[in-house]
C-alpha cells in the first residue's frame, strides 16, 4: 500500500495538518466518491425507477448496479436483500419496527449487550415495551471482551433476537458474531449484527457469518453520509411488513387498501439517495482495491504506536484489550484528573481532532465508570483508519502527553 | 482567546482550586443540572434570606474544567446579592456566549467575562452555561433539572 498516494486521494487530509483520529465517527472521502456523486449528478440525473426516459433509467441502473455492488462486497445471496436506508441507525429501527414489532411476544426476551450504541439499544428497549418483552444485557469483561459462553448463558429459548455490534465503538473489540449466530439459531431466535464499525476494518461474509440481518453506514466506510444499508435474508424480508409507506414502494394503491412492491423496494418508500449510493460504490470499489489486509495492517501498526506511546505516560488510562491487533483502530483513554472534553479542546488547538464524551453508549460508560473506576463518566477516544500515519500517532502522543501541563497540573 | 490560554489565566485555577465547591448542610434550594452530552451533572446548593438575598452558594458533582470553573465564577458573582441581580446576571452571562451582550453586561460579570471567548466555541457553551441555566431555573422557581442539551 503507498500511503502517501492514498493520502493524496482525500483533499480535506491534503490540504489541512489535521490529525484525523475521529474516524470512527465518521470517515474521510477519497476523490474517487466525491467524483461518483458528482458524475452521477452531472451525466444522469433523474428521479430513479420512476421515469420512460433515458436519464431515469440511467439513474435506476446506477442505483441497482450500486445495490449489487454492496450485495457482491458484503457477499448477499441475492440484490434484493440489501436495503438502502439512511445510516444504521435507521437500519436496526427498520428492523425493530418490521420484525421485531411484529415477531416479538410477550414472554419473549431480546438479548443484546451493555457495550452496544445507542442505535441498538433504543429501538430495542422500544420493542421489548411495546410487547411486554425482556431486554437482557451481556455484560463484557472490563476489557470489553464478549466470550461464547457468555452468549450462550444470555440466549435461551426464550430469545427471540440477539443485537450486538460487531465491533465496540469504544473499546474495538470485535464480537464472536458467527458464534453468536449459531446459538441464537440453536434457540430459535434471530441476530441482528451492527456493522457501524465492523465492516470498516473487518472484510464482512453475510453468508458465513450466518446473521439474519445486517446494518451499516456508508459514511464510516469512507463513503458518503445519508446512505447506509440493512442486509436482511430474504425469506425474512420477504415475510415482514413495510417500516415506511408512500411512493415507490407499492404494487397498486386503491382508496382503502394497497399492495406492496417486490423486495427491495418493499422497503425504500419516496425518492431514494440514488447519487449517495453510487458514492457508496465508488468507496467500496476503493477500499476493494487496497484490500483489507493492508488497510488492517496500516492501521494495527498505527494503533500499537499510539498504544505504546500512551502506556508509557504517567496518569493515562487506555481501556480496551491488552493486545493492539484486537482495537480495530480504536484507542479510548482517559488522563488523571482531566474531563475527556477539556482533553479534546486542548488537543483541538493542535490540530488533533479526537472525540470525547459518552460516544453514544451510556449504559457502558456507567458499567466503566463502576468497573474500571473512572472519574468521570465519559472518555476521550482517537480512532485510527488505514490513511493514518505514524508520525501522526507521533504527534498525538506526544500532545497527550502535555494535556495536564495545559490543565494546570504540575506534572 | 486561544483556547490554552483562556485555561491557563482563569479556568484551571478555578476548576482546580474551587472556592465554592462542597456540601451544604439544609439548603432552601437544591438542584440537579445535566449536561447530557458529556455527562456533566452539578448540585447547586443556595441559600436565602428573607429579603431574596443569596447568603450562601455552593456547588457540587463531576464535569469538565468549563463547567466547574464557570460555576464557581458565577456563586463569587452572585453570593450577597438579590435573586433578581442574580437573574440578571444570567441574562448578561447568556447573552455574552451568544456574542450579543452589551459592554456593560459583561463589565458587570466581573472574572467570569473571561469566558467571553467561550461563543466561538460553540461545542464547548453548553458547559460554560450549565450552572448558570441551573441558578435560573432555580432562582425563577422551577423545579424541574436544568438541562443544557436542546441549546
Ligand atoms: C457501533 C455503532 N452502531 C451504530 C452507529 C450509528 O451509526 P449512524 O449514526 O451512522 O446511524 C455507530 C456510529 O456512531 C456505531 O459506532
Amino acid at each position: 500500500m503507498n500511503l502517501s498516494a492514498i493520502r493524496d486521494d482525500f483533499p480535506i487530509l491534503k490540504n489541512n495538518n489535521v490529525v484525523y483520529f475521529d474516524n470512527a465517527a465518521t470517515a474521510q472521502r477519497p476523490v474517487q466518491v466525491l467524483k461518483a456523486i458528482g458524475d452521477f449528478y452531472t451525466t444522469t440525473n433523474a428521479n430513479p425507477l420512476r421515469g420512460l426516459y433515458a436519464w431515469s433509467v440511467g439513474a435506476t441502473d446506477a442505483y441497482e448496479n450500486a445495490r449489487s455492488r454492496v450485495a457482491r462486497f458484503i457477499n448477499a445471496a441475492d440484490d434484493a436483500e440489501i436495503i438502502f436506508v439512511r445510516n444504521t441507525t435507521e437500519a436496526i429501527n427498520l428492523a425493530a419496527y418490521s420484525y421485531g414489532m411484529e415477531k416479538v411476544n410477550a414472554g419473549d426476551e431480546i438479548v443484546i449487550s451493555v457495550m452496544e450504541h445507542h442505535s441498538n439499544i433504543l429501538p430495542w428497549q422500544m420493542v421489548a415495551r411495546a410487547k411486554k418483552a425482556v431486554l437482557k444485557y451481556i455484560e463484557p469483561e472490563t476489557d470489553g471482551t464478549i466470550t461464547v459462553d457468555m452468549i450462550k448463558e444470555a440466549v435461551t429459548d426464550k430469545c427471540a433476537i440477539l443485537a450486538l455490534g460487531q465491533v465496540s465503538n469504544v473499546l474495538g473489540v470485535a464480537n464472536p458474531v458467527k458464534e453468536a449466530a449459531r446459538i441464537a439459531h440453536e434457540h430459535g431466535g434471530v441476530i441482528l449484527v451492527d456493522g457501524a464499525q465492523g465492516l470498516p476494518h473487518l472484510k464482512t461474509d453475510v453468508q458465513d457469518m450466518d446473521c439474519d440481518f445486517y446494518a451499516f453506514s456508508g459514511h464510516k466506510l469512507p463513503g458518503p453520509m445519508g446512505i447506509g444499508a440493512l442486509y436482511g435474508k430474504r425469506a425474512l424480508l420477504e415475510a415482514m411488513q413495510p417500516f415506511m409507506r408512500g411512493g415507490e414502494m407499492i404494487e397498486y394503491v386503491k382508496r382503502d387498501s394497497a399492495t406492496y412492491a417486490e423486495l427491495p423496494h418493499k422497503f425504500e418508500a419516496g425518492t431514494v439517495n440514488a447519487a449517495d449510493a453510487v458514492g457508496l460504490a465508488a468507496a467500496i470499489d476503493y477500499i476493494d482495491a487496497i484490500g483489507y489486509e493492508a488497510m488492517e495492517a496500516q492501521e494495527n501498526a498505527v494503533t500499537a504506536l499510539i498504544l505504546d506511546g500512551m502506556r508509557k505516560l504517567p496518569h493515562v488510562h487506555v481501556y480496551g484489550p491488552k493486545d493492539p491487533l484486537l482495537h480495530h483502530g480504536i484507542v479510548t483513554f482517559n488522563i488523571d484528573g482531566c474531563h475527556p472534553h477539556d482533553i479534546a479542546s486542548v488537543l483541538d488547538e493542535e490540530n488533533i481532532a479526537i472525540r470525547a464524551g459518552h460516544h453514544c453508549a451510556q449504559p457502558l460508560m456507567e458499567y466503566m465508570q463502576e468497573k474500571c473506576a473512572m472519574e468521570f463518566r465519559a472518555t476521550a477516544r482517537a480512532s485510527v483508519a488505514f490513511y493514518n500515519t505514524e508520525e501522526e500517532a507521533e504527534r498525538f502522543v506526544a500532545a497527550v502527553s502535555k494535556v495536564r501541563k495545559w490543565l494546570g497540573f504540575g506534572d | 482567546m486561544e483556547i490554552k490560554d483562556l485555561y491557563r489565566e482563569i479556568v484551571n485555577e478555578h476548576n482546580l482550586y474551587p472556592v465554592h465547591k462542597g456540601e451544604m448542610e439544609a439548603p432552601d434550594l437544591i438542584l440537579e443540572g445535566v449536561n447530557p452530552s458529556c455527562g456533566d451533572d452539578i448540585y447547586l446548593q443556595l441559600k436565602l434570606d428573607e429579603n431574596g438575598v443569596v447568603t450562601e452558594g455552593l456547588f457540587n458533582g463531576s464535569g469538565c474544567a468549563i463547567s466547574q470553573a464557570s460555576t464557581d465564577m458565577m456563586l463569587d458573582l452572585i453570593i450577597g446579592r438579590k435573586k433578581d441581580e442574580a437573574l440578571k446576571l444570567a441574562e448578561g452571562f447568556m447573552s455574552m456566549v451568544r456574542s450579543t451582550a452589551t459592554p456593560e453586561q459583561i463589565e458587570e460579570l466581573d472574572e467570569a467575562a473571561a469566558l467571553e471567548s467561550i461563543a466561538h466555541m460553540p461545542a464547548r457553551v453548553k458547559c460554560a452555561t450549565l450552572g448558570w441555566k441551573t441558578m435560573q431555573k432555580m432562582l425563577s422557581g422551577e423545579a424541574t433539572p436544568a438541562t443544557t442539551e436542546n441549546e
